[in-house]
């Protein structure tokens, strides 16, 4: 299991090499440097340009030498200093504005992941158990349904029948007699009666997929020889299904975890945007409109690094479910 | 050794092979036994796609949806992007067929509207107004366009008799464009996107899963790690990313392109693995050896003998393929990084309905999206149905 582990995670590094050498490419692909940009942000705003300092940051950022070594420089500032870089559009470093969001992020990903397994499993096995029956259809048309709809159509429709309807707001975190409150337990119910929904919406959107592969798993092993025997020699058919294929067809439902993280972390960015809710999906556009590159690429690159841990840790969680993998 | 000569030369030929181990004669919805032995390949496939009624149906509005894209000048009433700033937010008048408040009076007409003025907000909104009558008439003189880009014409499937008059059957938006005109010019770049978007990702899919699968070895190692790499990648900040970094002074064709391009440098890899597992199962495969043993090019052995076999299933990844990028296409264009105006695709709409106060005031501007759902469903039943008739074979 320990070999296993450091493979996967010594596989991790080319991946993580290549995504931050895509960052740098997106951060560098506007026109003009980030100290252009800032030059041009700082006079609009009617301050002077201090070339002093101008030149100090150039120096810091490497600006003006070949392009490998401002990516080396950028690197190592992330790595050693934990230093992503300034936002010129607020003029703070940003780690400062990102870390908090960024939990956030990882919290509703993280819950929608856990709401969308919940909702898949049973819903799977009973699809796969009351095969070509009247609700199984349903599910099925209802799973191609969630494949079909855009979340951020489905965060729209909800924000448009949550204040048609019921006069209330679905946007934000927190009411707004709690957004500067200190924690408490009020705070935190608000928090809960808030996140559901964002993370209902996500969670839905990716069931769907979860919905099919369960049901085509478990319809492969409810046809092996060993279920036959089981039923033949009087198990219990909850027992019976429970004990032997529903473990079996659980594997391929743990190792798309893989797929399926990328695309909770991409349909979080945009269901933030519309119901703008703290986290980095919001930050994310933004910066993008106002070109605050350091910004967006720093968030590019830790969205990314973060989907590609959390990818391991699925993959050694299956792992564990099922040895043999490990000899792969 | 006769026996096994013949069994090579019909392995060698992927059309023949298997009718008769295939075929189901248990199945009573076939036709006559006599019938499948010879039927083609093809013809096995569209008898077992018809089976498949969703896939039938799915087939059938995808169709009618490449139809609109055709004839948008045609069957789009008005201009799609004539701003008319006395019909703000004019909501959705329904099409009436008999006038029966004098007797039967038979005709296509709306009703016009009134603007009444809030007190409190000073704001204008419109309201139906059952006191006008506009008759609606088919094939119609309106704007002129020109059909497929040449043919100068000025006719419209459904508008007012009288040009002047508004008609708006699905609602006017903030600037007082027609959202039907708008939605079905719409449906031409968002269908197009995908389908373009799709040719180019199946290009790069089939060259670099082809290589991949073919090939086998070090370069296949490499191409995998790649595709590993994009897709443990979330997309959507990604595309964000690279389309937020297309040039302003693009002209609205560049977007286009650029974006397009954008979709499909990510989308490529699900067709590749199609490509490469499709190749690597069928290198094995006797009639492959046996057209190698026959002295086949390399280059006749993946056009003539592997090709054939796996085209049906690149066609049904592809039909698959088409609504993920309709819906990152739409997905962009919501955000404002994708298409932009004066472009109408139907994310490029529902930008429109970004916030809560337009969704409320003007509810139809959801619509759009109610199209990319169908869109999407049909696409996807279609592709559903076509992979499993691509393996005609199997029960």
């Amino acid at each position: 299991m320990a070999r296993f582990i450091l493979r996967r995670v010594l596989l991790m590094i080319p991946t993580l090499i290549a995504i931050s050498i895509v960052t740098f490419i997106i951060i560098q692909l506007p026109p003009g440097d980030f100290l252009t940009s800032l030059a041009s942000a700082l006079s609009s705003q009617g301050e002077t340009v201090n070339q002093e300092a101008l030149d100090a940051l150039r120096r810091q950022y490497g600006l003006g030498q070949p392009i490998w070594q401002q990516y080396l420089i950028w690197m190592r500032n992330i790595l050693f200093h934990w230093d992503f870089g300034d936002s010129f559009e607020y003029n703070r470093p940003v780690s400062d504005l990102i870390g908090n969001r960024m939990l956030v992020t990882i919290g509703i990903s993280v819950g929608s992941l856990l709401v969308t397994w919940a909702i898949a499993f049973p819903l799977g096995i009973f699809s796969a158990v009351r095969k070509y029956s009247k609700a199984d259809y349903v599910l099925t048309f209802l799973s191609f349904l969630g494949l079909a709809i855009p979340e951020f159509m489905l965060a729209l429709v909800l924000l448009y029948v949550s204040s048609r309807y019921f006069g209330q707001s679905v946007g934000g975190l927190f009411s707004p007699e709690y957004v500067d409150a200190a924690w408490s337990l009020g705070k935190f119910a608000d928090l809960l009666s808030h996140l559901w929904i964002p993370v209902l919406i996500i969670g839905a959107t990716h069931t769907a997929g979860l919905v099919r592969i369960m049901r085509a798993n478990l319809l492969d092993e409810l046809n092996r020889p060993y279920v036959v025997t089981a039923r033949a020699k009087g198990l219990e058919e909850r027992k019976l299904l429970m004990k032997y294929p529903v473990r079996l067809a659980l594997n391929p439902f743990v190792s798309t975890a893989g797929w399926t993280l990328p695309g909770i972390v991409s349909g979080e960015a945009v269901v933030a945007i519309v119901l703008s809710l703290p986290t980095i999906g919001p930050l994310l556009l933004q910066s993008l409109r106002s070109q605050d590159m350091y910004l967006a690429g720093s968030i590019i690159l830790l969205t990314s690094v973060l989907t590609v841990i959390g990818t391991l840790l699925s993959d050694i969680l299956l792992a564990w479910l099922d040895p043999r993998i490990r000899h792969l | 050794m006769d026996f096994e000569q013949a069994e090579l030369e019909t392995l060698a030929r992927p059309d023949a092979v298997g009718e008769p181990a295939g075929a189901n004669t248990a199945d009573s919805t076939r036709p006559a036994e006599r019938t499948i032995y010879v039927a083609s390949q093809w013809r096995l496939m569209w008898w077992k796609f018809k089976r498949h009624r969703l896939a039938m149906i799915g087939g059938v509005i995808v169709i009618l949806l490449y139809l609109i894209a055709i004839f948008a000048e045609f069957l789009a009433p008005a201009d799609p992007s004539k701003v008319q700033s006395t019909y703000t937010y004019a909501p959705p008048q329904l099409l009436h067929v008999v006038d029966t408040r004098d007797g039967w009076d038979w005709g296509l007409f709306v009703y016009g509207y009134t603007s009444k003025i809030d007190q409190a907000t000073l704001s204008r909104t419109y309201v139906i107004d059952e006191t006008k009558k506009i008759p609606v008439g088919l094939f119609v003189k309106g704007p002129e366009y020109k059909l497929f880009g040449v043919i100068p014409w000025d006719r419209h499937l459904i508008g007012p008799k009288d040009p002047t008059q508004p008609m708006y059957l699905l609602g006017a938006d903030r600037l007082g464009q027609d959202l039907l005109s708008r939605l079905i010019h719409g449906t031409r770049v968002s269908m197009s996107i995908g389908l373009i978007g799709v040719f180019i990702s199946l290009i790069l899919g089939l060259i670099l899963g082809g290589i991949s699968g073919y090939f086998g070895g070090t370069i296949d190692t490499v191409i995998q790690r790649v595709i590993e790499f994009v897709r443990s990648v979330p997309t959507i900040p990604l595309w964000m990313g690279l389309a937020a970094s297309l040039p302003k002074t693009w002209s609205p064709l560049q977007v286009y392109f650029g974006i397009t391009l954008i979709l499909s440098i990510i989308g490529w890899t699900g067709l590749a693995r199609v490509v490469r597992g499709r190749f690597l199962s069928l290198r094995e495969e006797e009639f492959v050896t046996a057209a190698r043993l026959d002295g086949s090019s390399e280059m006749r052995i993946i056009g003539r003998h592997m090709m054939p076999s796996f085209f049906s299933h690149i066609i049904a990844s592809l039909t698959l393929a088409i609504p993920a990028t309709i819906l990152a296409e739409t997905t962009l264009s919501f955000l404002g990084l994708g298409l932009r105006s004066p472009i109408n695709s139907w994310g490029v709409l529902l930008e429109e309905a970004q916030n809560i106060r337009s969704i409320s005031q003007a509810p139809w501007l959801l619509l759009p999206g109610g199209l990319v759902v169908i869109a999407v469903l049909a696409l996807n039943f279609l592709g559903d149905g076509l992979r499993d008739a691509a393996d005609p074979y199997s029960t």
